[in-house]
């Protein structure tokens, strides 16, 4: 069975919860005594409902006070088709950075859109981030149609609208679907409501959406983890490369090199949990051992000699700052991209980027909470990258503050 | 272009994935090991993650004292045949040692004691990392953590604070006296981890599966394993059972369910027409408030 990763973006009011909820209930994933707890606190919120089916998400003590969604909340449900996995992200513009960490593995976007309101800056603002991390499908459902007393014309503005601001973005795929989560019109039920509508509901189309690996490059990438060395008797020179294939594959007697070293060697044997293999796929948890007893480390990256990525002391890269403390020129940082880690220095900010329109703005010195840059960065030791519009996991990276150690930014390199 | 893989193989490769990330960027992790089902799903996956070599960090065992007895036997098994370390640190040393006052009632739950065993235990053994096997499909708190949680040196969550966690990047810096809680299948659903054991082919202690056994009915129908540790009533009844658990905590928390299973199929047959909850089904820790498990990783708890 395949594996969908989603996740919701959409503004406080726009009933994401509830839409999440609506779909969990109705995909009759919920148990009866999460239900039957549900319609106990129902009556404490003052919801109408019987139930609200907001609560099934919202899991933090202040969430439930404040009614809006704080962190991102994991869901999971499957249906006969498909396994689902839904990051529920927040909306509200204070918690961008938690957004970004639930939408960075998805392999879709379902941006809420309030029918009666349209295309707001947040919107633009979830559109541009779904678009910056290359989420390859975006669903954009018009919610609370029943307030617009499911009027078609309300949905085709929208969607005119949507597609209009969104040209710039260069969304991969967009789909566009009229539903009402508090009503549950198309979203695992058709609605009688609107006929007009020809498309699938929201569930039928998470099940059977093609799952489209985001856009990768040719070249084999694998990054080392872990030097596997037992150091017995019986395995006194065992020496294995620990690490995941992130794209392409390898195979038995290729000819590869070690960087950033730049050494040649030849892939001499592959274990895949100890098992032999003659070739390694992408997402394969391997072992690999070299032929020749070169210095390979954690952090190091192993490739085919003919397909090379760029190894390099400075890149240009779209960054998101993450920390409440903005940054400060001049800021002592680490750069991690997966297993590698060097010490950074932002060494010029080229542009700020409008959240809400794309464009480009004057850039100052300084970055603040969800400031969206572009930006060059040095680097201690030399990084091996591919574009991250061509290979999501090898061209992203955090940064982390030296000196508190929290996770400051995210970048995608150019 | 990559053909899509098994959600099973999936799930697999971010486990070890992590595993390995531990291993990596951590002086001295630590694997919590219980013999639950869970805790047996992590000690399989990282067999897969470092074999040939030695687990790159000890076994854990918080013990409460009022584990299952099968359980027990299956940890010291487990062991035995890996031949690697494990460390048990017991509770019951822990209420001696602080002059705690141990758990009370008919069913005396030793869930909040065990915290403080854990963060002396972290302490002892200066542990940066513990590897746990907590699941988002558990509860509502668990479905906000990082795989990567950050605990202070007070062993405190602070969900406000949580750093974000991009990609497969796993930030494991930490400052002196912290620590960071590691959960390699948050992504793992109950029914996930059924299907894993069965395709591995993994063993399991015995209480799994349906047996007979002396039980206590509780007054909202739950039944209990009787043990010297409950402290019953004069008209309490004794009543056997054909029993088995879905969940494998301790005797005076944990409740048996009344079913026929007999092999991994059954378990995952009754599962997917099981209406009602894991935790909601068996675990009477959770049942104290709507923020029981909020509040305990607040204080250091898993």
């Amino acid at each position: 069975m395949e594996l969908l990763r989603f996740f919701t973006a959409g503004n406080v009011d726009d009933g994401k919860s509830t839409l999440i909820g609506r779909l969990l209930y109705d995909s009759q994933s919920i148990s009866t005594d999460i239900i039957e707890t549900l319609t106990r606190q129902s009556k404490t919120t003052g919801s109408n409902a019987e139930i609200d089916l907001a609560l099934l998400t919202d899991g933090l003590r202040a969430e439930r006070e404040q009614g809006i969604t704080i962190d991102v909340a994991y869901k999971f449900f499957s249906t006969s088709k498909r396994k689902f996995i839904i990051a529920d992200t927040p909306g509200h513009i204070q918690y961008t950075r938690n957004m970004f960490t639930g939408a960075s593995n998805a392999d879709l976007a379902i941006i809420l859109v309030d029918a009666r309101n349209g295309i707001t800056d947040q919107t633009k603002r979830h559109s541009i981030i779904s678009a910056i991390l290359g989420i390859p499908h975006v669903v954009v459902c018009v919610n609370k149609m029943d307030m617009e007393d499911y009027e078609q014309s309300v949905f085709k503005k929208i969607e005119e609208d949507y597609l209009e601001f969104s040209k710039p973005l260069k969304l991969q795929e967009i789909t566009f679907i009229p539903v009402s989560a508090l009503e549950g019109d198309n979203v695992v039920t058709f609605s009688d409501n609107m006929k007009w509508y020809k498309g699938p509901t929201l569930l039928q189309f998470l099940e059977e959406v093609t799952i489209v690996p985001a856009k990768t490059s040719e070249g084999s990438r694998f990054q080392v983890q872990y030097v596997i060395r037992p150091q017995t008797d019986e395995l006194h020179d065992y020496r294995g490369y620990a690490g995941r294939v992130s794209n392409g594959s390898y195979k038995k007697g290729q000819r590869v090199v070690v960087l950033p070293s730049g050494i040649e060697t030849v892939i001499e044997k592959i274990e895949k949990h100890q098992v032999e293999i003659e070739v390694a796929n992408t997402e394969d948890t391997i072992v690999l051992h070299l032929k020749d007893d070169v210095d390979v480390s954690r952090g190091n990256v192993i490739v085919p000699v003919e397909n090379v990525p760029k190894t390099e002391k400075e890149i240009t890269a779209t960054l998101c700052w993450m920390d409440n403390s903005g940054f400060v020129p001049g800021q002592k940082l680490l750069l991690q991209q997966n297993s590698f880690i060097t010490k950074a220095v932002i060494k010029e900010i080229q542009a700020h980027i409008d959240i809400h329109t794309f464009q480009k703005k004057e850039a100052s010195d300084s970055m603040k909470l969800n400031d969206i840059c572009k930006v060059l960065i040095k680097t201690a030791e030399s990084i091996s990258y591919d574009p991250y519009s061509e290979n999501r996991a090898f061209g992203a990276f955090i940064l982390i503050n030296e000196n508190t150690n929290n996770t400051v930014a995210a970048g995608t390199i150019d | 272009m990559s053909i899509q893989k098994d959600y099973l193989d999936q799930l697999e490769a971010e486990a070890i994935y992590i595993m390995r990330e531990v291993a990596g960027q951590f002086e001295k992790p630590a694997l919590l090991f219980s013999g639950g089902k869970d805790s047996i799903c992590l000690v399989h996956l990282a067999l897969k993650a470092f074999s040939p070599g030695k687990f790159p960090f000890p076994l854990v065992h918080i013990d409460t004292g009022h584990n299952f007895p099968e359980a027990l036997d299956y940890r010291d098994k487990v062991v035995n045949k890996l031949e690697e370390k494990l460390i048990v640190r017991k509770v019951e040393d822990t209420i001696y040692k602080r002059k705690l006052q141990d758990a009370k009632g008919k069913f005396p739950s030793r869930n909040a004691l065990q915290t403080y065993t854990l963060l002396d235990t972290v302490e002892e053994f200066e542990f940066d990392a513990c590897i746990g096997g907590a699941r988002r499909d558990e509860e509502k708190a668990r479905a906000k953590e990082r795989i990567f949680s950050v605990r202070d040196e007070f062993g405190q969550w602070d969900p406000k604070k949580q750093r974000p966690e991009l990609w497969n990047i796993y930030n494991g810096k930490i400052n002196k006296g912290e620590n960071v809680r590691v959960f390699p299948i948050s992504n793992w659903t109950e029914l996930d981890i059924w299907n894993y054991i069965k395709r591995e082919n993994i063993e399991l202690p015995s209480i799994y599966f349906t047996h007979e056994r002396e039980c206590v009915v509780t007054e909202s129908g739950q039944l209990m394993a009787h043990s010297q540790y409950l402290q019953l009533d004069a008209d309490d009844v004794i009543v056997k059972k054909r029993v088995r658990y879905r969940t494998v905590g301790d005797m005076t928390c944990t409740a048996a369910i009344e079913s026929e299973v007999y092999t991994i199929d059954d378990i995952i047959n009754d599962l997917e027409e099981a209406k009602i909850s894991e935790r909601g089904a068996t675990r009477m820790d959770d049942r104290i408030s709507e923020a029981a498990m909020e509040d305990r990783k607040k204080g250091g708890y898993f």
